[in-house]
């Protein structure tokens, strides 16, 4: 049932609402802007807890309003909504913790935090977007929105960074813009329907579907970091750290991974993807990406660009997880969307606190940072650990359903694809953790002065998600976990 | 309110900014409390003149009772209504940051003398502009083009430098060449038609003789509205002016001659697919070479004033098709491309004229350099860019959106590539100065914060939110548009 009423709204303004005010604000008023932050922060994370609630019960909010003829903008919270705003509200409110401990006394904090709630904003409107269009708007939103933050440091190369970020993602758009508009043209709608509306439409003429679908996942795909749109994700790792941790390993790299997923599940449908035949070489990219992925980290010395490979290699094991066609791999999908996102923020603001309390920025200057900062290395690890998919962390749990589903879909090659895979997730994670523990310090590392310790507020956020990693792996049947919800939505989305 | 609805907002909303004019000329101590008041009573009069045609339809108005085509008829539909409305709201805050531009508070005789200008040009241009918006009357719009020539030019040479004085009179010479192809028109209508009143003239449309006169009066518009290649006029023109009369130049009188040609399109000549190819073409030529020189200017008032040339040039490809099943939404898009363009354009150049002011240059390569940062000014030229680039959710997406459509719907794919082409184009000159506005790496004194503002800001932050908000209403707009049905029934 579709119940009218305005607590989409409401999630979408505790951070929309806040960004004007934050930008209005003098430069010294820390305390007043982290109150702020903070106040609408918390209540986003309990508005979203009411509504996972009703919408647990059944419940499904929609709001909308004509822009142009017949076609509207439309918030709907659905439990696939539901599963990404849950992840984008809390995550949120740990990174914005994190990064008024990061920024403390940095130029231009007006400005950031503005852009950082406008982002979220965004992130929570591609969430709730109850129609292609609706998420077009918030996907340009937060091209914009993300860009200032790319380049907040001014430097050089933040500005280089910035031209290559803004010419991938608004071409993307672009091309969204195109495929929307073809959508709207051709099938007189753009609305996500659970179990797809093209149908009928697809079956009469499918060349024409399938270039559209082909079209429509170009234009995510760029955000998602599919290979060979994924170069602008580690060129932007020089934004700092708050920012690559919640925009480039959660936000913006999410959004094209559930655009995928709302462009697979609702626009066609997962039969008429199947019946069209265009699964199969979405899932050969996803495969590709998540290989040349590992294999990109491998040869990275830079922390963040090693993360940020790793990225481009994880996102696409959501990708991977839709393409395969089948209820067990998409729940691994839907799980490893919640999942990732955990173990990739905690290892951003990980390396952060690396560069901050040691200025340690390299895999090769990581000799006994273990010992120096063990709180931070300890989430770091326990982070690396669960991405490698070892039992019974969070990565673990996704691999398990991804492997399940490809057997259950007929496709055997994923097993090898993901060990090979898991592999390589080792390859470049031990000998960091390796470094990190085992190897003494260098001599002259030793005798250099120690940074001022990190505060509090650096050193609890990554500890905090490295906990929730371990609880949504180790109590992943509990009620209300990452899993059972995506068994939720999974059932909603092959019940048609 | 039906009393309300009984006098005739219709005739006042081109005579109360006449009446301005006159009296900012015989009380120039008083012309900017007097001007401020016309525009705002003129503003109000549109108001009340939309509820009217809101609630009843088309108004029309038979000067001296005569009717056409022995009299003079004046018509306001939906169209027309958005257009004054357009004109109206843009005027209104334009105005307002007139006040401060040529205020009392700035010194000198240099000011004094735009003052008692800016005012009398503007309420003309005004009366010329909301006239043209309610003819029917082929003979009667040449007289609306050349009143709303000569305030354009006063406007132009306002600021008494060599440029502009150089720049007026190409932009004369222009003009004069386009009312005189116009009035060659006219007079061919006249000639084959004996009369010049829409309805009169449409019944011989088709005709040899008509495809004549539409083609001179095609040229003579074409050269006013600045359309590629007949721009040659405007980049000067609009660079060199103040930054209020650029506002009103960019803004407002382009949209007053394509409004004819339009209006000319739909109702009288309707043209054939061979000559809305040109203009479409036109249009394309103008995006490319806009854009490029966009790429290649030095200074923020030029590149803005070769980004309407570009601008320009996307709303002309509706032209293109307007014999096909995506005329209705392509004409929509138009709609909404000019509204929104005319908003947002004010917004810019009024945005430019104050970072100008606070900086003291508008050399694009050094804008970042200066430890002054007129914030508020670069968020309103931001934003501003947001809506001409055509990013959701602004009026400029909206109608970029509904060109595309139409443009798809009738098959013409090489237009939808055309606009994706601009849009790429438009990032990419606008990115200049944007990118300038946020970094501060080579700023050689530490950046201050919230330096540089000024009430002076409010007018184009307005405009340039009201921009980008108001595709959020884009489907009351073309409601609006609608109302007696000028692109004719709706789907």
């Amino acid at each position: 049932m579709t119940e009218v009423t305005l607590l989409p709204l409401a999630i979408l303004l505790t951070s929309l609402g806040i960004a004007p005010i934050l930008f209005a604000l003098p430069e010294r008023s820390a305390r007043l802007r982290t109150t702020i932050n903070l106040v609408g922060a918390s209540l986003k994370v309990c508005l979203v807890a009411w509504l996972s609630w009703k919408v647990s019960q059944g419940t499904i909010y929609g709001v909308g309003f004509e822009v142009l003829p017949g076609l509207e903008l439309k918030l709907q919270a659905d439990p696939l909504a539901v599963l990404f705003i849950a992840l984008s509200s809390v995550l949120w409110l740990i990174t914005t913790v994190y990064s008024v401990g990061y920024l403390e006394k940095g130029p231009h904090r007006a400005r950031f935090f503005g852009f950082f709630s406008l982002c979220v904003a965004a992130t929570v409107g591609i969430a709730m977007a109850g129609n292609l269009f609706t998420f077009l708007v918030f996907y340009e939103l937060l091209t914009m929105a993300t860009y200032p933050l790319v380049i907040h440091k001014g430097t050089k190369e933040a500005l280089r960074a910035g031209r290559i970020y803004l010419i991938y993602t608004l071409a993307g758009g672009l091309v969204l813009l195109v495929g929307t508009l073809w959508l709207w043209v051709f099938a007189g709608s753009t609305d996500f329907v659970a179990g797809g509306m093209l149908g009928e439409i697809a079956a009469a003429s499918p060349v024409q579907a399938s270039i559209l679908f082909l079209v429509l996942i170009c234009g995510v795909g760029v955000k998602a970091a599919l290979v060979p749109f994924h170069a602008w994700l580690p060129i932007a790792m020089v934004a700092p750290a708050p920012v690559s941790a919640l925009l480039h390993a959660v936000a913006v790299v999410k959004a094209g991974a559930f655009g995928i997923m709302r462009i697979v599940y609702e626009i066609f449908g997962i039969d008429t993807a199947v019946a069209l035949g265009v699964t199969t070489p979405l899932a050969v990219a996803a495969a590709i990406t998540i290989l040349y992925g590992s294999l990109r980290a491998m040869t990275q010395d830079d922390i963040k660009k090693r993360l940020a490979y790793s990225t481009v290699s994880q996102v696409s094991y959501i990708t991977l997880g839709v393409a395969l066609a089948s209820p067990i791999a998409a729940v691994g999908a839907l799980a490893h969307l919640i999942h990732q996102g955990l173990m990739k923020i905690t290892m951003f603001m990980c390396a952060g606190n690396l560069a901050e309390g040691l200025g340690v920025k390299s895999v090769s200057a990581m000799n006994g940072v273990g010992r120096r900062m063990p709180g931070t290395m300890l989430a770091f690890s326990l982070a690396a650990l669960a991405m490698i998919g070892l039992p019974p962390l969070a990565g673990f749990v996704s691999k398990w359903y991804l492997a399940t589903g490809s057997l259950d879909a007929g496709q055997g090659w994923v097993i090898a694809l993901l060990l090979g895979s898991s592999l390589l997730n080792a390859a470049y994670f031990l000998p960091m953790l390796h470094r990190a523990w085992f190897v003494d310090e260098a001599a002259e590392s030793a005798a250099r002065p120690a940074k001022a310790p990190i505060g509090w507020m650096l050193a609890a956020p990554p500890l905090v998600t490295a906990a929730l990693v371990l609880i949504a792996g180790g109590l992943a049947n509990a009620p209300f976990s990452p899993l059972e919800w995506t068994r939720f939505v999974v059932e909603i989305e092959y019940r048609e | 309110m039906p009393d309300l609805f009984a006098l005739d907002w219709l005739a006042l909303a081109v005579f109360v900014p006449l009446v301005g004019a006159v009296a900012t000329v015989l009380a120039p101590r008083r012309a900017p409390a007097l001007g401020l008041a016309s525009v705002a009573a003129t503003a109000a009069c549109v108001w009340l003149l939309a509820l009217r045609v809101v609630a009843e339809g088309p108004v029309v108005v038979q000067l001296g009772g005569w009717g056409a085509p022995l009299g003079l008829d004046l018509r306001a539909d939906g169209l027309g209504i958005v257009m004054l409305a357009m004109t109206a709201l843009v005027g209104l805050f334009v105005s307002l940051g007139a006040l401060d531009t040529f205020g009392a508070h700035r010194p000198g005789a240099e000011n004094e003398r735009m003052r008692r200008y800016f005012w009398p040009l503007w309420l003309l241009l005004l009366a010329g502009l909301n006239g043209a918006y309610v003819s029917t009357d082929v003979f009667n719009l040449y007289v609306m083009i050349e009143v709303i020539a000569l305030a354009a030019i006063g406007l132009t040479v306002l600021s008494g430098k060599l440029e502009a004085m150089r720049a007026g009179f190409e932009y004369m010479v222009a003009s004069m060449l386009g009312a005189l192809a116009f009035l060659m028109g006219v007079g061919f209508v006249y000639l084959e038609a004996g009369r010049l009143d829409f309805a009169g003239v449409a019944q011989h449309a088709g005709e040899p003789a008509m495809i004549a006169a539409f083609a001179l009066m095609l040229v003579g518009l074409a050269l006013k509205t600045a359309l590629f290649p007949l721009h040659f006029w405007l980049p000067r023109a609009h660079a060199n002016a103040t930054a209020p009369a650029s506002a009103l130049l960019s803004g407002l009188v382009l949209k007053g001659s394509l409004y004819i040609l339009l209006r000319f399109w739909i109702e009288i000549f309707q043209p054939s697919d061979l000559i809305g190819l040109i203009v479409g073409l036109m249009g394309t030529g103008a995006i490319v070479w806009g854009s490029v020189q966009a790429l290649r200017a030095q200074r923020l008032k030029l590149l803005v004033a070769w980004s309407t040339v570009a601008q320009i040039g996307l709303m002309c490809v509706a032209f293109a098709l307007a014999d096909t099943i995506g005329a209705q939404a392509a004409w929509q898009g138009a709609v909404l491309l000019v509204v929104a363009h005319a908003v947002a354009k004010a917004a810019m150049f009024l945005a430019a004229g104050r970072i100008a002011e606070e900086v003291g240059h508008d050399r694009i390569a050094e804008l970042d350099r200066t430890p002054v940062r007129p914030t508020l000014a670069q968020f309103a030229f931001a934003l501003a860019a947001i809506s001409l680039i055509g990013l959701p959710p602004s009026a400029g997406f909206a109608g970029k959106w509904l060109l595309m459509e139409g443009a798809l719907r009738a098959g013409a794919v090489p237009f939808v590539v055309v606009a994706m082409v601009g849009t790429l184009f438009s990032v990419a000159y606008l990115s200049r100065p944007l990118i300038g506005f946020l970094r501060f790496d080579r700023a050689p004194a530490p950046v201050g914060e919230h330096q540089g503002w000024a009430i002076a800001d409010a007018p184009p932050l307005v405009l340039a939110f009201a921009a980008v908000a108001s595709g959020l209403v884009a489907a009351q707009i073309l409601a609006l548009t609608a109302i007696g049905a000028p692109f004719g029934a709706m789907p």
